[in-house]
């Protein structure tokens, strides 16, 4: 196995794209590393891209925030501007793993490991977030929602990866909220989990979108769902709706982890939950 | 030896130094069992069985062999056959003979000069495997068309009729159950279930062996007890135990888990075989897969109480599985389930069950945890039936001073009623409930062993004490060994180390297990200790020139007695160790002995829980712990055991399990989805200790180290089922249990 600390993105890409093995992009290495040390991988070639100028950034952008593919769990709970934007996706990212980890752990390494449990994901789906792709045809954007398309795997083709992630700006009477369930307080990987992200206009719901994680081959995004929201006070009724509605779309299966039964039940709880601190989130900033 | 009758004044005893191993392990100089190197070090892996069941038709290792930096392949054909069936077991749960037996099962390991060649070696022996009907299960090893783990040897001391895989059959009891029944005016029978758990050390299990060409071998490794090590591993090598030097290193823990080997004869023979040091460290997957979890457990209790709370006749019958060989376990379980009551009528019968699993090691007070959990559960739920106290209960039906045990023997000084009296008086028992919680009680028992004890306690020159002793220090019983020593010499805790000696360096020591370190080191320290007193208090009547009995001991000091008395200055132990090289030579003391009468310990413990009805989710917002001691030596530490035991009791109640796939293999082999608790899962547990007096011990100590995790199985249980207005009878309670109980 070789490690190449790549310098330029140029490089990066190039050493990635030339690869006949298994290459892999390190970042904080938080997955890879446990899973070389398991034995379930064994790469030809890691490339290191915290080198690389603009990975540990977070730059505000037409009122949202660029966020440097390298920038950890932690760097981004002490930023007051991303927090203050979208507490839903920082405290979903802050969710990942131990105090250690968080000082490694990036957002993009969570999209790329591509599991439906993923506490980072569902949030940054929430908020219609993209990431910008370098590879060797040049630069692109991409939705969040277009990265995971099986568990683990991935959109991204040959010499690709991940250079930032993007927030959109959003109106000041907008929140977002990320529950998961884990049978202990941490440490532990999500059951189930749902992001609700809202924009609200007085006492009523403007706009909603809602995400599940681990009920499903990758995360769900429920439209349906959501518009049972919009138009309320977000009343009892309607969130037992939109309870209902997530259990009802929730497709798990039966594993070590939890019964299709309990998730199914569960997503439905949390999204209810998640729907309540972003609704009161909202209310606190307008 | 018995209590000692003066009432003693304790001046170290009962206070709490810092502990001696503390600095070395929060700076990382501490060595542990991965540690330890030697020049020339080969790494060594083990190939592990993929399958459940399976018969080893062939191993061609030829390819792994001609790979350059490989210097040894081994099989089961390297060792021996060993002396008794008991170790033959634990060898071929080492390395599997003819049969892999369970998924992970080991059967050949490599030496190579790193461990990536190590690694791709073990890809390249060919075992050519028969895959055989498996079963882990013990409803279906108990069915009579189960698979058979062992069709060409029947288990001997089984009554004709018992299903094939049954390895051990037992009965405990006394009275007319029938009648007992008849005088109950509420009988309830109900049917519990538990999971096999992983004891969870930190440390994975690790060694470094050491073998020449001329038969000599050295071997450190992390362990439980190291001259158990010496024995098997010198039986399975054909070596003398004179010439095997085993050192056990510092422990991350082992709670009956490094109680046997699993990868010590394994490093032996690899080094043997390669001429060089060979280390060998599981990885944590190795370590679920193939070191000792306990037993699963099926339990059918019935228990009859009158309307005024007397229990009238209790009855279980227990099946315990216990992996892929033997085990007499369920004799401890079935002694151990109504040890806390005083019944006219009690019977327990018993079975321990084969199954394609790993062998069961020891884990904490073993066989007592699930034994006790359905008889404090049914106790429970017999109480909120008819409207009585818990406590007030057990009080009515305790077991005291006299009590002839459900198992057999009577009941000298015990603390049952004493704790229970305690956790009724505490402020605990009487606080107010939130919305969704509820309080859970339960007693718990475990016996205590003395066992086999060798001591050395050498005066130095310098007037400081230098203690040896051969038990690897699990939980702290270095410092209260140190402790009693120097309370015994009337000298300061720190002018006292004591050091864990190699097996060469002393007389044979019994594992650490039982809970008897405290108590049967301790007693043999106090005696070693007295040994150099009297040696002490000869040696100044010789300076004096007067009768060795007309000297005596006290406050560190011999004196002049009788006659003499006043006459000369008294000299302390330093004063005496100054001049000993002139006055007659070096002074130690020690002791040999098989200790007896460790005395029995209860606890009481007390847990509020609370229950989220949406999503099954339980939080332990109160834990009580209430124990007696006999003597706390170093109270710090007791108190840590008791802590420790309630953590790992209330992690079994509620998450941890070893969940197996319908392919026979183990599915959660790593911390991740094996679920202890972590820090932020558990509130402070509080700690309440009595000290009823040991009468076999000279200062009272009782081992305290295993009681604690009997409890929390049913304190749990009982807490859980009263929040959620459903009675449970299955463990863990995980949260998708307890919300398809809730919701019916």
């Amino acid at each position: 196995m070789r490690y190449v600390a790549a310098e330029t993105v140029e490089q990066a890409v190039a050493l990635l794209a030339g690869e006949t093995g298994d290459a892999r992009v390190l970042a904080g290495g938080t997955d890879l590393l446990v899973q070389i040390r398991m034995d379930l991988i064994e790469p030809d070639l890691l490339v290191d891209i915290k080198r690389i100028d603009g990975m540990f950034d977070i730059t505000p952008e037409n009122g949202g925030y660029r966020i440097g593919a390298a920038v950890s769990g932690a760097m981004l709970g002490e930023h007051a501007g991303v927090c203050a934007l979208w507490p839903g996706v920082v405290e979903g990212f802050e969710l990942i793993g131990s105090t250690q980890v968080q000082g490694r752990a990036t957002m993009a390494g969570n999209l790329c490991n591509a599991s439906p449990a993923g506490d980072a994901v569902p949030a940054l789906v929430a908020a219609n977030a993209t990431v910008r792709i370098a590879g060797p045809d040049g630069t692109r954007d991409c939705a969040v929602a277009d990265i995971p398309v099986a568990p683990g795997k991935t959109s991204l083709g040959k010499g690709e990866f991940i250079t930032s992630v993007y927030l959109p700006a959003r109106s000041d009477s907008a929140a977002d909220a990320y529950l998961r369930f884990i049978p202990r307080t941490e440490m532990d990987i999500a059951v189930a989990s749902a992001a609700v992200s809202l924009e609200m206009e007085g006492d009523i719901c403007r706009a909603a979108r809602v995400v599940l994680g681990a009920v499903g081959p990758t995360i769900l995004i429920a439209d349906q769902a959501a518009k049972t929201l919009v138009g309320t006070t977000m009343d009892d009724a309607a969130l037992d709706a939109l309870a209902t509605a997530c259990s009802d779309l929730a497709s798990p299966i039966d594993d070590k982890r939890g019964t299709v039964e309990f998730r199914k039940d569960v997503v439905g709880v949390l999204a209810k939950r998640a729907a309540k601190i972003a609704q009161t989130r909202a209310g606190g900033k307008s | 030896m018995a209590l000692d009758t003066d009432k003693r004044e304790f001046k170290i005893v009962g206070t709490r130094p810092l502990r001696p191993d503390g600095i070395d392990k929060v700076t990382g100089r501490a060595l542990y069992g991965a540690d330890t190197t030697a020049p020339g070090m080969l790494v060594g892996r083990v190939l592990r069985s993929p399958h459940a069941h399976a018969r080893i038709v062939s191993i061609d290792a030829s390819a792994a062999e001609a790979l350059q930096g490989v210097k040894a392949v081994i099989t089961a054909a390297d060792f021996t056959t060993a002396n008794n069936s008991h170790s033959q077991a634990v060898l071929d749960n080492c390395m599997a003979r003819g049969k892999a037996m369970y998924h992970g099962h080991g059967v050949a390991a490599v030496a190579a000069v790193s461990e990536a060649i190590a690694k791709q070696a073990l890809k390249l022996i060919k075992v050519d495997y028969e895959i055989l009907p498996h079963v882990t299960e013990i409803e279906d090893a108990l069915k009579p068309d189960a698979p058979v783990l062992y069709p060409d040897k029947p288990a001997k001391r089984v009554p004709e009729g018992t299903p094939a895989n049954v390895s051990h059959v037992t009965h405990f009891g006394h009275g007319d159950l029938e009648a007992g029944f008849a005088k109950a005016d509420k009988i309830i029978e109900r049917t519990f279930r538990t999971e096999a758990t992983h004891q969870g050390y930190i440390e994975p299990h690790a060694c470094l062996a050491s073998v020449s060409p001329d038969g000599k071998g050295d071997l450190w490794c992390c362990t439980q007890g190291h001259y158990n090590v010496r024995a098997l591993c010198a039986d399975f090598m054909g070596m003398d135990a004179s010439q095997l030097r085993v050192t056990a290193s510092e422990i991350g823990g082992g709670f009956g888990g490094k109680t046997t080997v699993f990868i010590e004869p394994i490093a032996l023979a690899l080094s043997r075989k390669a001429n060089k040091p060979v280390k060998l460290v599981m990885s944590r997957e190795e370590v679920f897969k193939a070191s000792g979890p306990t037993m699963s457990s099926v339990t059918d209790v019935k228990i009859g109480m009158t309307k005024d709370g007397r229990i009238t006749a209790g009855y279980a019958n227990l099946r315990y599985q216990c992996g892929a060989f033997p085990s007499g376990t369920i004799e401890l379980g079935a002694m151990s389930a109504f040890a806390a009551y005083d019944l006219d009528a009690v019977k327990t019968d018993g079975l321990n069950v084969m199954t394609n699993r790993p062998r069961e090691a020891a884990y904490r007070a073993p066989g007592a945890p699930t034994a006790v959990y359905p008889v404090e559960s049914v106790v429970d739920e017999l109480c909120q039936e008819l409207g009585l106290d818990p406590l007030d209960v057990r009080l009515k039906n305790a077991a005291r001073k006299g009590t002839k045990a459900s198992y057999g023997p009577t009941f000298d000084d015990i603390g049952l009623v004493a704790t229970l009296e305690a956790a009724k008086a505490h402020p605990h028992y009487s606080a107010p409930l939130g919305p969704n919680q509820a309080r859970g009680v339960s007693c718990g028992f475990w016996f205590n062993f003395g066992g086999n004890t060798s001591v050395s306690l050498a005066v130095n020159v310098d007037g400081t004490v230098t203690l040896t002793e051969g038990n690897p220090d699990i939980g702290g019983s270095r410092a209260s060994i140190g402790m009693m020593a120097a309370e015994e010499l009337g000298i300061p805790f720190d002018k006292v180390r004591t050091l864990v000696a190699d097996t060469a360096s002393l007389g044979f020591n019994d594992v650490t297990d039982g809970s008897r370190v405290t108590f049967a080191v301790g007693l043999a320290t106090i005696k070693a200790a007295r040994d150099a007193i009297q040696k002490m208090c000869a040696r100044v009547a010789k300076i004096w020139d007067i009768d060795p009995e007309a000297v005596v001991w006290e406050d560190g000091c011999v004196k002049p007695a009788g006659d003499n008395a006043g006459q000369y200055e008294p000299m302390s132990l330093a004063e005496i160790a100054a001049i000993s090289v002139k006055t007659g030579g070096p002074i130690a003391g020690h002791h040999e002995v098989n200790a007896d009468g460790a005395g029995v310990s209860f606890g009481v413990h007390l847990a509020d829980v609370e229950v989220d009805p949406e999503t099954g989710h339980t939080s332990v917002v109160r834990y009580t712990v209430f124990q007696d001691a006999g003597k706390a030596v170093h109270p710090a530490y007791v108190e840590g055991q008791m802590q420790g035991g309630a953590v790992q009791g209330i992690g079994w109640a509620l998450n941890e399990e070893y969940i197996y796939g319908a392919d026979g293999r183990l599915q959660n082999a790593g911390f991740l989805d094996y679920r202890i608790p972590v820090a932020s899962d558990l509130p402070p547990i509080d700690t309440v200790i009595l000290e009823i007096p040991n009468p076999g011990h000279p200062y009272g100590v009782r081992g305290v180290g295993e009681t604690p995790i009997v409890p929390p199985l049913a304190a749990l249980n009982n807490a859980v089922s009263r929040a959620i207005g459903v009675r449970m009878s299955a463990l863990p309670m995980s949260p998708p249990r307890i919300l398809k109980a809730i919701k019916g």
